[in-house]
This record gives structure tokens, C-alpha cells and sequence, in this order.
């Protein structure tokens, strides 16, 4: 096996994980999904080969994750119970994925990890961003612009909650106290934890699987996942630390700023409404799958498995691959905080309006 | 009537308590940070050592994670409470 490939750090890259890991934090802390979707192709996109780049994003991914869990929990947004039996699942899903990986590595190097990566994040991100998106606008046009609008449980979630399977139900409190077989929650932990192992990110699978397979609120859904992240992360680490792919002062800069962004995020989600969520999270998706587009000819190439590419070319690739990533991050960045600042607007003029009227039904 | 001052005091009783919760927890981030530059090596041929086969330290990298998280946790919470920044109560 090659020796493990770390980045050097210098003032330069010290910043700029720095800065990746602010807006990615902010990103995770908002839409639950770890936010190591943006933060895996960025390590990459800075040097590291793809192996390590998923393996420090767990190690940095399942503290915050903790962080974030435990203040969302406070404003009621967590179902544990829900988020403990999916992690529990998905742990095995990280041990197949991690040995995989691991696998993949030793035949085809640290380019064979790039290209499996890259693979795997554009055929998940291409299905559930566009879904995600789809559904935002759909809600958004049949009344989801209302605060407080009532949550419509899918047609899928509908069905899978009418399915008793007796020995196997457990009742949820982020869909009422309804029951579900854990049958079903079983599949969708593994395929969580597989994913979370091939691309650091498991939410992708885990936050539409709640909502739409389970028919959990987004919302709850998106903080529900933080307690999944925490528990297959924390697994996923152990594993891959064990193979010294970690590399902790990478994930630790990157945790320096994603806990400031983090606590933004959080607290971004209580001024927004459901709707607001899946649209920003469908966009960043959509924008980071062409991200990574750009730079398959390049590993393509490296592998032998096409005709090799000019160095001006792939160069040139690479770069258009980065400013890709770094207006998804921007624009993901800018539409959370418009969004906490025109709630923030909005509540404080609810709250005076409210008081005006006291005061005049006082007088 | 209540004189200005005594309405501002709680307000200002409480913003004293955060700020100085993200000092502390900021100065404790701090040095967590200068020790991971200062044995930036160290880590990094402890990572080459597990590769190879040493897994006497392999779990070093989780109690790092975390240490820096619970610490740096604490202080970016606090940090934006300081500055002002809350979730809305519904």
C-alpha cells in the first residue's frame, strides 16, 4: 500500500480551510447534512487524495454533529430515539463502505479513491438534489409559504406507516407518535452509513429517506440526521482511524470554522420556513455535482482509462472544478444568511406590531 | 417608575456572563490550536506510523476531535450570543 499522502499546511491552506469549513459549517448547522458534501470536494480540490479527505471529514463531522445536535435539540427539533436506531444501522453501512474504500485504494491508488468518490457524488447528488428541488418548488406553490403550514406526509410515508409487521413496530414522535417497522428504518440507516463511508456524507440518504420514505418534517428530519451523523461518524472515524487515513490537523482547522458557522446555521433554521431548506439545499447540490463533473476527465485520465489529457488542459479543468465549488459555497452562504436576515426582520417587526397593538388595546 | 438603569441592568448582566464565557473558552481554543501547530509532525508520523501497522495510537485522532470540539464548541456558542445573535422562540 502507498505511504499516506498528508497536505502540507501553510498560511495560505491553514486560511482557506479555515474559510471552506465557516460556510460549510453554516450549510451543515442548516440543512443537517454534515455539510461534508462541499467540505470533501474542497480537501480534494486543495491536494488531499479523496481517501483522506473522507476520512478527516468523519473525524471533524461527528463532533460537530454533536454540537449541533444537542442546540437543536433544544428547540425541539430532534427525534433521538428515531436518529439512535438509524446510526445504529448505518454503522454497518460504514463498515462495508469503509472496507471498500480501503479495497479500492490498495488496486487503483489514491486517484482510484478520487474517481470513486467523484463518481458516487454526482450520480447521489444529480437524484436527490433534483429531487429536493422539485419538491421545494412544489411546496412552495400549494401553500408552504404560510408559517406553520401543516406538514403533508408524502404518499410513499403514508403507505409505509400503513405496513404492520408484528414484532418490529416503533412509534416516533416526529411523525405523531406513528409506528413504523423498523424494517423499513433498517435499509435506510445501512444505505445512509454506506454512503456516509464512500463520500462523508450520509445525509443525502438520511434526511430525504426521513422525509419522504418516513414522512419526518424536513425540519426535524434535517436535525434528527445530527444524531445519525454523531453515531456513524463517530463508528466511521474509529474505522479509518485505524488505518491512519486520518488526518486530524486537516479536520481540526476545518472544525475551527465550521462550529462558528454551525451555531449560525441552527439558528438560521428558526427564523425559515421548511420550504426555504430543501431549495437552498437542492441548489448547493446541484452546483457541486458540476463541480466534480469538471474534474472526472482528469482522474479519467490519470487511471489510463481514457486518452491522456494535456496538463494545460487538466489544469485548466481543475480550476473551473474549484470556482465551481466556491460559488456553490458562496450562494449557499449568501441565501442562508438573506434568509436569517429576513426572518430576523420579519419576527422583530411581528413582535412590534404585536406590542402596538397591546399598547392600544391597553389605552 | 422604574428608573432607566434598573431596566438596563439584567440586559446587561447577561451580556457581561456570555462575553466572559468566550473569553475564557476562546483562550482555552487558542491554546488547544498553538499545541496542534506545534506538534503538527508528531501527528503526522503517528498517521504514518498506524498506515504501517502501529496501532498503539491509532484512537489519539478521536480524543483530539473530541477535545477540540466540546472546547471550540462551547466557544463559538457563546461567541455569537455575545454578539447578539439568538434563535427565535416560537
Amino acid at each position: 500500500m502507498e505511504a499516506v499522502n498528508f497536505l502540507d499546511l501553510n498560511a495560505t491552506t491553514v486560511f482557506l480551510l479555515f474559510l471552506v469549513g465557516f460556510i460549510g459549517g453554516m450549510v451543515s448547522g442548516f440543512i443537517g447534512s454534515g455539510g461534508a458534501f462541499v467540505l470533501t470536494p474542497a480537501m480534494m480540490s486543495l491536494g488531499a487524495p479523496g481517501v483522506i479527505a473522507v476520512a478527516s471529514n468523519m473525524a471533524h463531522k461527528f463532533p460537530k454533529a454533536l454540537v449541533a445536535s444537542i442546540k437543536r435539540n433544544k428547540y425541539g427539533q430532534v427525534d433521538i430515539k428515531l436518529g439512535l436506531i438509524m446510526g445504529i444501522f448505518a454503522e454497518i453501512g460504514v463498515f462495508v463502505g469503509k472496507e471498500f474504500m480501503t479495497n479500492i485504494r490498495t488496486n487503483f491508488g489514491d486517484t482510484g479513491t478520487d474517481l470513486y468518490v467523484s463518481v458516487v457524488f454526482i450520480v447521489v447528488l444529480a437524484l436527490v438534489g433534483g429531487y429536493v428541488l422539485r419538491d421545494a418548488f412544489r411546496c412552495k406553490r400549494e401553500g408552504g409559504d404560510v408559517e406553520g403550514a401543516e406538514h403533508i406526509t408524502p404518499r410513499l410515508a403514508k403507505w409505509v406507516q400503513s405496513i404492520n409487521i408484528p414484532g418490529t413496530m416503533m412509534s416516533f414522535h416526529s411523525i405523531g407518535g406513528k409506528r413504523v417497522s423498523v424494517l423499513f428504518i433498517a435499509p435506510l440507516g445501512f444505505a445512509t452509513g454506506l454512503l456516509a463511508a464512500s463520500i462523508a456524507v450520509g445525509g443525502f440518504i438520511g434526511v430525504p429517506a426521513m422525509m419522504y420514505v418516513l414522512g419526518v418534517p424536513a425540519l426535524m428530519a434535517s436535525a434528527t440526521e445530527l444524531v445519525v451523523a454523531f453515531v456513524m461518524g463517530m463508528g466511521g472515524s474509529l474505522f479509518y482511524a485505524w488505518e491512519g487515513f486520518v488526518d486530524i490537523r486537516l479536520a481540526m482547522i476545518i472544525l475551527a470554522g465550521s462550529l462558528f458557522g454551525v451555531q449560525i446555521g441552527a439558528i438560521g433554521t428558526t427564523y425559515v420556513r421548511d420550504y426555504t431548506v430543501k431549495m437552498i439545499m437542492g441548489m448547493i447540490m446541484i452546483i457541486v455535482l458540476f463541480s466534480r463533473l469538471f474534474e472526472m476527465p482528469v482522474y479519467l485520465s490519470d487511471l489510463d482509462l481514457i486518452s491522456t489529457i494535456s496538463e494545460g488542459t487538466s489544469s485548466l479543468l481543475s480550476n473551473i472544478s474549484f470556482g465551481t465549488l466556491a460559488l456553490a459555497l458562496l450562494s449557499g452562504a449568501f441565501a442562508i444568511l438573506a434568509a436569517l436576515l429576513k426572518g430576523i426582520k420579519q419576527h422583530k417587526k411581528q413582535q412590534a406590531d404585536a406590542e402596538y397593538a397591546a399598547s392600544v388595546a391597553e389605552s | 417608575m422604574t428608573k432607566p438603569a434598573d431596566k438596563l441592568a439584567p440586559g446587561r448582566k447577561m451580556l457581561s456572563t456570555a462575553t466572559l464565557y468566550t473569553i475564557l473558552y476562546g483562550c482555552l481554543s487558542l491554546g488547544l490550536y498553538i499545541l496542534l501547530f506545534v506538534f503538527n509532525d508528531e501527528i503526522r508520523h503517528m498517521a504514518e506510523a498506524t498506515s504501517r501497522g502501529d496501532k498503539t495510537l491509532f484512537f489519539i485522532p478521536i480524543i483530539i476531535a473530541l477535545v477540540f470540539s466540546l472546547v471550540h464548541g462551547a466557544f463559538t456558542g457563546y461567541f455569537w450570543e455575545a454578539l447578539g445573535l439568538k434563535a427565535k422562540k416560537k
